[in-house]
């Protein structure tokens, strides 16, 4: 309501301050058109697509490289006092520093944002995956001992699924840090996508399509917090026994 | 006469405390162990009874001595001695059938055929209605009853018990006992099991291990040679009762004396008068 009143009472330009849904003019710009006129076009679909690409690709390798350093991490108290620190530092860093290195390394465009969301993401996994295994409870680790388990296999078995738990939320707050990385990288890097087409936005002045991006980011990202990783949290936490249930 | 299982030969163990002083834990261990003995190690907090225990399971290493189970001497773990603990130590992500079912999945068994041994098992121990329940969804007697399912499906030759039913209710843990003694009964395995219970001790053991604290080893051991199944009233059990409480008041004294001090001393009557009652919780 607020929203709508200040741009009719014409304080700004419709420009700089687009009405969201009923127009100045007869015809005029409104942010609920241009949104549905984007997704009608496809270039909010696609831009959204493409974002989600990097995000999802940056991320699954960033899973893979942040289990892998966490268990390096975790195995060898001489890997954690090396490489341990240089991730913990590495990690203080916030990670769009680094883009103006990325883009000269690998250029402009999709390269550099995944380099930025896996630095971003990878760390984090890193960090709570081998805190996760640190703090797996040693009857558990006993218990399998006694039965025969050792090395690799006590790891796979039951150091791995102890700290799901803890990895999930891991998860959680590496999603959210690749998800702002990608946006960050793709509005100064380029590659197309949701923050390309904001820098653009930003350049033709129409915040008409600045807003409604925004709204696409939002949705994305509340979506993707609220529907996978609250409930799978939530799933994970029950089976573990770890929350109060009086079922 | 059955042959000896399980012999310790002059066992130390040393822990450097955090003051960079050695705090002898265990001192000349002496203790041999036959097969299908039913052995508890008693004594209060503080007296490395389950340090012994953690010895003979592989858990742990000697500071020096020998150990040998079955003539071989033990370098680690192994699954011919399978430890339950005081808390279950169920893995929490996995139902009941899987808990039980993983010793054998790590032997490399087939997965048909560990499933109708832990079944087998889990009836055994009366939870054959709870095969897909998660450990969260069980009580604290249940869940120890998993336990022990999930290491006697392993058929190993020694159990190994620290404090299992510590934890529980004293009615859960009545039926427990009769649960026990009738599997051990049943399978003839060798069982050594660690407690700070007297009564407990006595419902359950063949030979009672008194422990001495400062620096921890073997007090003393009685055999209990009273019929089985076990009644509380049996007048050997209640008669041994008392000379073990007489030795365990020096070990507690000495306890207490470090906790509230030089001057402290035990009422002995006061402990008496309440032993018939409930002499397992003052230790």
């Amino acid at each position: 309501m607020i929203w709508e009143a200040i741009s009719k009472l014409g304080l700004f330009p419709a420009f700089l301050w687009p009405p969201f849904i009923v127009p100045v003019e007869p015809g005029g710009v409104t942010i609920m058109k241009t949104f549905v006129n984007g997704l009608m076009s496809g270039q909010l679909i696609n831009a959204t697509l493409v974002s989600l690409q990097s995000l999802l690709l940056g991320f699954v390798i960033s899973v893979v490289v942040g289990l892998v350093l966490g268990f390096l991490i975790y195995s060898s108290k001489w890997i954690e006092d090396t490489l341990g620190f240089v991730v913990t530092a590495l990690q203080s860093v916030p990670n769009i520093v680094w883009l103006p290195l990325a883009i000269l390394w690998f250029g402009l465009g999709f390269s550099s944002v995944l380099f930025i969301v896996v630095l971003g993401a990878a760390l984090s996994i890193t960090i709570t995956s081998s805190s996760g295994f640190k703090s797996v409870p040693p009857i558990q680790i006993r218990a399998a001992r006694t039965m025969g388990a050792s090395g690799f296999q006590l790891f796979r078995t039951i150091i791995f699924p102890s700290s799901v738990p803890h990895i999930i939320s891991g998860l959680r707050l590496a999603w959210a840090l690749a998800w702002r990385a990608v946006l960050a990288g793709e509005l100064l890097g380029g590659g197309g996508g949701l923050g390309t087409l904001l820098d653009m936005g930003r350049s033709i002045q129409a915040m008409d399509l600045v807003f409604s991006i925004m709204i696409i980011i939002g949705i994305i990202g509340t979506l993707i917090d609220h529907v996978v990783f609250l409930q799978l949290e939530k799933a994970v936490l029950k089976r573990w026994g770890l929350q109060s249930n009086t079922a | 006469m059955m042959a000896d299982q399980i012999v310790l030969e002059n066992i130390h163990k040393t822990f450097i405390s955090k003051r960079n002083e050695p705090l002898h834990v265990l001192e000349q261990v002496e203790l041999t162990i036959r097969e299908g003995e039913f052995v508890s190690l008693l004594g209060p907090s503080g007296c490395g009874k389950s340090t012994i225990l953690n010895i003979i399971a592989g858990l742990e290493s000697p500071s020096s001595g020998q150990i040998h189970v079955n003539g071989r001497s033990i370098s680690g773990p192994g699954n011919d001695r399978i430890v339950v603990f005081q808390e279950a130590g169920l893995f929490p992500w996995m139902n009941v059938l899987d808990n039980v079912m993983y010793g054998l999945r790590l032997k490399k068994m087939k997965r048909k055929e560990a499933r109708e041994k832990a079944i087998a098992w889990l009836k055994k121990v009366h939870l054959g209605k709870y095969l897909d329940a998660y450990p969260y969804e069980l009580s604290g007697g249940m869940k120890q009853r998993v336990a022990i399912a999930r290491a006697l499906v392993m058929e190993p030759e020694i159990l190994l018990m620290d404090e299992p039913f510590a934890a529980l209710d004293e009615q859960t843990r009545m039926v427990l006992h009769q649960e026990l003694e009738s599997l051990w009964r049943e399978t003839g395995k060798t069982i050594i099991f660690v407690t700070h219970n007297i009564r407990e001790a006595l419902m359950l053991s063949d030979r009672i291990v008194l422990m001495k604290t400062r620096p921890g080893g073997i007090k003393k051991q009685y055999d209990v040679q009273a019929a089985r199944p076990r009644n509380p009233s049996d007048s050997v059990l209640v008669h041994l009762e008392q000379k073990i409480l007489v030795e365990l008041e020096d070990e507690m004294e000495k306890v207490l004396r470090e906790e509230f001090g030089i001057d402290y001393s035990l009422k002995k009557n006061n402990i008496h008068s309440d032993s018939r009652y409930d002499m397992g919780g003052y230790i």
